[in-house]
């Protein structure tokens, strides 16, 4: 297994366009790193250079201390699984694993051993045989990974492996992979758009946009401390609730006003705002949905940051509640416990765990205090 | 209500059978009528009105079509010309149509738009030039003047740079990572996926060189070394033809395209349903 770095990768493209921009990353041996963001973020323009499969326009990649950059595909010791699985159709489950291997001269015996050990690993003994049409969804996914595996790589590449299976079977097979990864110590670079993959499998996570990264974290502290507006929008499912907000100070409190609401913040978050220079300013208030609380302890406790709402929506999730509202023209939703009496139409009050208020810069949309 | 939905059924069935019927007759009378025709005698096969079925079966004419005709070479000239070119079709239309259709080069476009032009003149303006390079090397009255305009085939091209950008690049990506060379990824892993468009152009090859009587008739015009077509045509007189001699040789010509038929049946229907030529 293998280190990876990226020193100052850029990919720009004849016609002027920059898919990614200054890329740095290091990742460690058996380190399960994601990238993610929306569609056209640059994360598998990213994944295909290190893959070999586009050229670095500038910059360099490292594994294991070697620059790759002019090193073919075949040679960087990778493996890759894509999106549509590319499973070569007119070959058995069996010959699309051993074809890689087959190429190297690897003696048959030895070729026999690697592809009824990855089956066995995969449960896919008993389809060695059959072609891959012949196969679910799911068990091509499986056969893609097989074919990886055998390699036994320095480095896994899987370019949204998940994304074309229902999502039962995504829950599964996110499970397995993640197994994998343990079984196997393998390093893997993962490309997905799945937010919940994201933070389910990476031990840390790239969030991309626009090609430029935006924040590498480990999944919790990508929750909890996302360092601008983008990133907290784009972790978490109901995603974080945000509102332009004017910060004041009023009786030694900073409080934060929007549509005729007010937010007393906490001291430590006053004293960030203050310090910034931000008092008189605009700003941008984020809570996270489970950070809003309809209980009467949580509005007697947060009675400072409280708020009234008109609920539009009432959604029962089983375990909890989602209650979907709006702020002046914002939608917010708020996930709260399932035993709420709340329903649509109901006017009630909420109130923010001023804990859990991340305050982000109007203009740079950067995180001021979270 | 029921029987009367049963009755504008079986009636539209009906009509659907009829036209089908109809169809069928007028495809087969003409092979019908050659058959008969051959077992005629001359006078037979001009009179008004005709007859349909001949007065005395006789066997004449086919041993008249051997005698004036060398079968045995011609069978084996169109056998040949029908083999290399669809050999030379099928492998160099596979190359070219995945080179246009998978690879980055300069002026790709361009080229590919002289394939689909040369596709859009008819096929007869070729005909001098080919003949007098033919001439000029010397290669007239040979099986490879025969194979020569059917070495690459605009169409074949065409058609199989179709069937390769119907493949995803995915694939070959992953033939890529796996370890193969341009070489081998088109030889191990794409050319075997168009192995269907390559049976359908192989058959249209065929098709095309067994009935192509215009080249043959030019370039090779030593009987020995005749196509079935062609040596065909000689049975025409300026004055006269001997219709039955005519149709006898036309039925014994006829027997490889329908053996082979026989055999490629499949492919026969699933070429012509992929060209759209259904």
């Amino acid at each position: 297994m293998a280190s990876v770095q990226l020193k100052n990768v850029c990919k720009k493209y004849p016609n002027g366009y920059e898919a990614v921009k200054d890329f740095n990353l290091d990742i460690q041996d058996k380190e399960f790193i994601i990238f993610v963001g929306p569609s056209g973020c640059g994360k598998s323009t990213t994944l295909r250079m290190v893959a070999g499969l586009e050229d670095i326009s500038s910059g360099e990649l490292i594994i294991d201390g070697k620059v790759m950059n002019d090193v073919e595909p075949k040679d960087r010791d990778i493996a890759m699984v894509f999106q549509s699985y590319a499973l070569y159709p007119h070959m058995s489950v069996y010959d699309n694993m051993a074809f890689s291997l087959k190429l190297k001269k690897v003696p048959k015996e030895e070729i026999d051993k690697k592809v009824r050990d990855a089956a066995r690993i995969l449960d896919l003994e008993k389809l060695l045989d059959r072609k891959p049409r012949a196969l679910s969804g799911g068990q091509r996914q499986r056969v893609a990974m097989g074919r990886a595996i055998v390699r036994s790589p320095k480095v896994f590449l899987m370019d949204e492996p998940l994304s074309n299976l229902d999502a039962k079977l995504r829950g599964q097979m996110r499970v397995e992979i993640s197994k994998l990864h343990q079984r196997l110590g393998s390093t893997i670079i993962y490309v997905t758009h799945d937010q919940t993959e994201a933070m389910t499998l990476g031990t840390r996570i790239v969030v991309m946009k626009d090609g430029i990264v935006q924040q590498i974290d480990t999944p919790q502290n990508l929750y909890d401390h996302p360092c601008n507006k983008f990133v907290a929008g784009f972790i978490g499912s109901p995603q974080m609730n945000m509102i332009a907000a004017d910060a004041v100070e009023e009786n030694g409190e900073v409080v934060l006003k929007f549509a005729g609401q007010n937010v007393v913040l906490n001291e430590n978050r006053a004293k960030a705002v203050k310090a910034g220079g931000y008092i008189g300013k605009k700003v941008v208030l984020g809570i996270r949905p489970e950070d809003i609380h309809d209980g009467a302890e949580a509005l007697q406790k947060f009675a400072k940051s409280s708020f009234d709402a008109e609920i539009k929506v009432y959604e029962m999730l089983g375990a909890s509640a989602l209650l979907y509202f709006n702020i002046e023209e914002t939608g917010w939703v708020a996930s709260v416990d399932a035993r709420t009496t709340a329903r649509t139409g109901d006017k009630i009050r909420l109130a923010m765990d001023t804990d859990k208020i991340h305050i982000f810069d109007y203009e740079t949309e950067k995180t001021i205090v979270d | 209500m029921n029987s009367s939905l049963e009755r504008s059924r079986k009636i539209r069935t009906a009509g659907v059978y009829a036209f089908f019927v109809i169809g069928s007759i007028v495809m087969i009378f003409p092979f019908v009528w050659m058959f008969l025709t051959s077992f005629k005698t001359v006078e037979e096969s001009m009179i008004i009105p005709p007859t349909i079925l001949p007065e005395a079966y006789q066997t004449k004419n086919y041993t008249d079509a051997m005698a004036s005709l060398p079968f045995f070479a011609l069978y084996k000239n169109t056998a040949l010309m029908i083999f290399w070119r669809v050999v030379c079709a099928v492998i160099f239309s596979s190359m070219a149509g995945y080179a246009f259709a998978k690879l980055n080069f300069k002026y790709k476009n361009a080229l590919f738009s002289l394939v689909l032009i040369q596709m859009m003149l008819p096929s007869q303006i070729f005909i001098t030039p080919q003949y007098q390079m033919l001439a000029k090397v010397g290669l007239t009255n040979s099986i490879f003047g025969l194979v020569f305009p059917g070495l690459v085939s605009a169409f074949g091209t065409f058609f199989l740079r179709q069937a390769y950008m119907g493949i995803p690049n995915e694939i070959a990506e992953a033939a890529y990572l796996d370890g193969c060379n341009q070489w081998q990824s088109f030889v191990k892993v794409m050319a075997p996926l168009t192995k269907s468009s390559m049976a359908a152009l192989a058959v249209f090859t065929a098709v095309f060189a067994y009935g192509d009587l215009m080249w043959p008739l030019i370039v090779n015009t030593d009987l020995k070394m005749m196509t079935l077509s062609s040596g065909l045509a000689t049975l025409r007189g300026q004055f006269a033809t001997n219709f039955p001699v005519m149709m006898a040789g036309s039925l014994l010509a006829m027997i490889p395209m329908v053996v082979l038929y026989l055999f490629f049946q499949k492919q026969f229907i699933e070429g012509v349903a992929m060209t759209g030529g259904k």
